[in-house]
């Protein structure tokens, strides 16, 4: 959760529309002919799953790395723009991930053998007997190391979500999720909110252009927070109608309680050999994390 | 609080899975037992409504904004387990199709904002509101001091698990294998946001939207909240 001090119905909108554009943008490539797109999306889910465990598992700086090339050779060969593929995973989450690990990389956070002397005081410093700050404050090698380890795992695991993302449609997936027992009531579920989640972004950022459109000059917090408990209270009410009204559609489209997938999956031999090599992949980086190979 | 793959260990992450399993497991029996079929369309419309509401930006006292889950908030109207159900769709959603939170740390991100949230949000407003009349002050306090502590509950949880991987793993020379920071560094860091903004933001928006509820929001949602207040 993040604190902005913009103005909120300008940050809210611009959050909303970047949701919007993002969905729109994702859809544009699922049904591109590349590699990724063929495979059977029960066999993607099963060797994210493997590829996500096998980056959890690495411990060293090498094999976290191949694991990236490998993520960027995933996005060329499926066709994805390797531009907007590294500007979907590097924005936000791994950049983030790398201002927050900054802090770490010093021997206040992480102690270790010290790379670089920053600061020294003259004497150590303990802020009511809680806080310990050293004499020296050093960057560590461990720190580094650390800290490295920590952003290139999660530029891993966010690029081999994302190609899933890019790669798979929605219904697909849904379809992968009943397949491996996923309760059917949870996959309707998942498949109308997911529908509906579209349409409230939009009624949402209607409601705040609406207001943007509206306010001149300065609001109080107070009446800014009345106007958002309202909006949001509209958007429930909005539901709760909406609600009832598909629940009326689906009754009268001869819905009686029970979720049917309509798409029938079939795996082939490229999913097999999908799943074996992404076996084979994790068996490599448990040898190497292990000093065999 | 969406923490991402990698900050986590694969085996925290199972671990979370574990926990979080028979919640999920009692949320499918106790929504399937309780809700009528008019329901399902209705939750998974009010879980579309939760993830839009996590993008509003909640002016806070200090002149900043923080998001609100809408946890406590949905168990009071619907109940905690198709809560429990709603917030887990949500968080689904926002894990594979937007890239909040991570796939492995679905189990953690659940246990923390689907689980702890609403649970301890839901029991807190019901001790606070108990035997109260409806529409008591009584019963709005309860709901934010409910929301309040509900959020802060969820945070720490976060805080705990993200504070447990330098003490648990560490290479032999001490360099941190996933979050670098220990129980020390994580519990405050997320305490203090949500202790300062997010909990706020999350009373605040639970009070105003059951009192619109009670106002001027349709039968079902009036009657929903009517029995969890009565009951």
């Amino acid at each position: 959760m993040l604190f902005h001090r913009r103005d909120f119905v300008a940050r809210t909108l611009a959050e909303l529309t970047e949701a919007l554009q993002r969905a729109v943008f994702t859809h544009r490539y699922a049904r591109l002919p590349g590699l990724l797109q063929r495979i059977d999306p029960r066999a993607k889910l099963v060797t994210l799953m493997v590829f996500l465990i096998g980056a959890g598992m690495a411990h060293r700086m090498e094999t976290l790395l191949g694991l990236y090339v490998f993520s960027l050779f995933l996005a060329i060969v499926s066709r994805v723009p390797l531009g907007f593929f590294l500007k979907r995973v590097w924005f936000f989450i791994p950049i983030f991930a790398g201002i927050i690990a900054i802090p770490a990389i010093f021997n206040v956070i992480t102690p270790g053998r010290p790379v670089l002397t920053i600061f020294r005081f003259s004497d150590p410093i303990s802020l009511l007997g809680l806080v310990h700050i050293p004499q020296e404050i050093t960057i560590t090698q461990q720190g580094l190391k650390g800290a490295s380890l920590f952003v290139i795992r999660v530029a891993d695991s966010v690029s081999l979500a994302v190609l899933l993302v890019l790669t798979t449609e929605w219904m697909r997936l849904l379809s992968a999720l009943s397949a491996f027992r996923f309760p059917r009531m949870g996959i309707l579920m998942l498949a109308m909110t997911y529908r509906y989640i579209f349409l409230f972004l939009r009624v949402a950022e209607e409601m705040f252009l609406a207001r943007r459109s509206r306010t001149v000059g300065h609001t109080p917090a107070r009446e800014k927070r009345r106007w958002i408990a309202g909006g949001t209270a509209f958007l429930l009410n909005r539901s709760y109608n909406l609600g009832n009204e598909v629940y009326l559609a689906m009754l009268s489209r001869g819905w009686n309680g029970k979720a049917r997938i309509l798409e029938e999956l079939r795996l082939g031999w490229l999913d097999a050999l999908w799943v074996a090599f992404s076996i084979l992949i994790l068996i490599a980086i448990v040898f190497s994390e292990k000093g065999l190979i | 609080m969406h923490i991402p793959d990698g900050y986590l260990s694969p085996s925290t992450c199972a671990v979370m899975y574990a926990a979080s399993a028979p919640f999920w497991f009692m949320a499918v029996k106790k929504v399937k037992e309780t809700l009528t079929a008019r329901m399902v369309p209705l939750l998974s419309i009010l879980s579309a409504f939760s993830f839009v509401i996590m993008m509003f930006n909640i002016p806070v006292p200090g002149g900043t904004t923080a998001h609100a889950v809408g946890g406590t908030l949905m168990a009071i109207v619907l109940g905690p387990w198709a809560a429990v159900m709603g917030i887990s769709i949500v968080l689904l959603v926002q894990a594979v199709f937007f890239g909040d939170g991570g796939i492995l740390a679905l189990g953690a991100n659940c246990f923390n904002m689907a689980i702890v949230l609403p649970f301890v949000g839901y029991y807190v407003y019901r001790l606070i509101s108990a035997n109260a009349p409806s529409g008591s002050k009584r019963q709005w306090i309860g709901a934010a001091v409910g929301s309040y502590i509900g959020i802060n509950a969820a945070a720490l949880c976060t805080g705990l698990e993200l504070g447990i991987q330098p003490l648990l793993f560490h290479t032999a020379n001490g360099t941190p294998l996933y979050c670098p920071y220990g129980l020390s560094q994580a519990i405050p860091a997320m305490l203090l946001a949500h202790l300062t903004m997010a909990g706020v933001a999350e009373a605040v928006v639970t009070d105003a939207v059951l009192a619109f509820v009670r106002k001027s929001a349709p039968l079902p949602v009036k009657n929903s909240f009517k029995k969890e207040v009565t009951a």
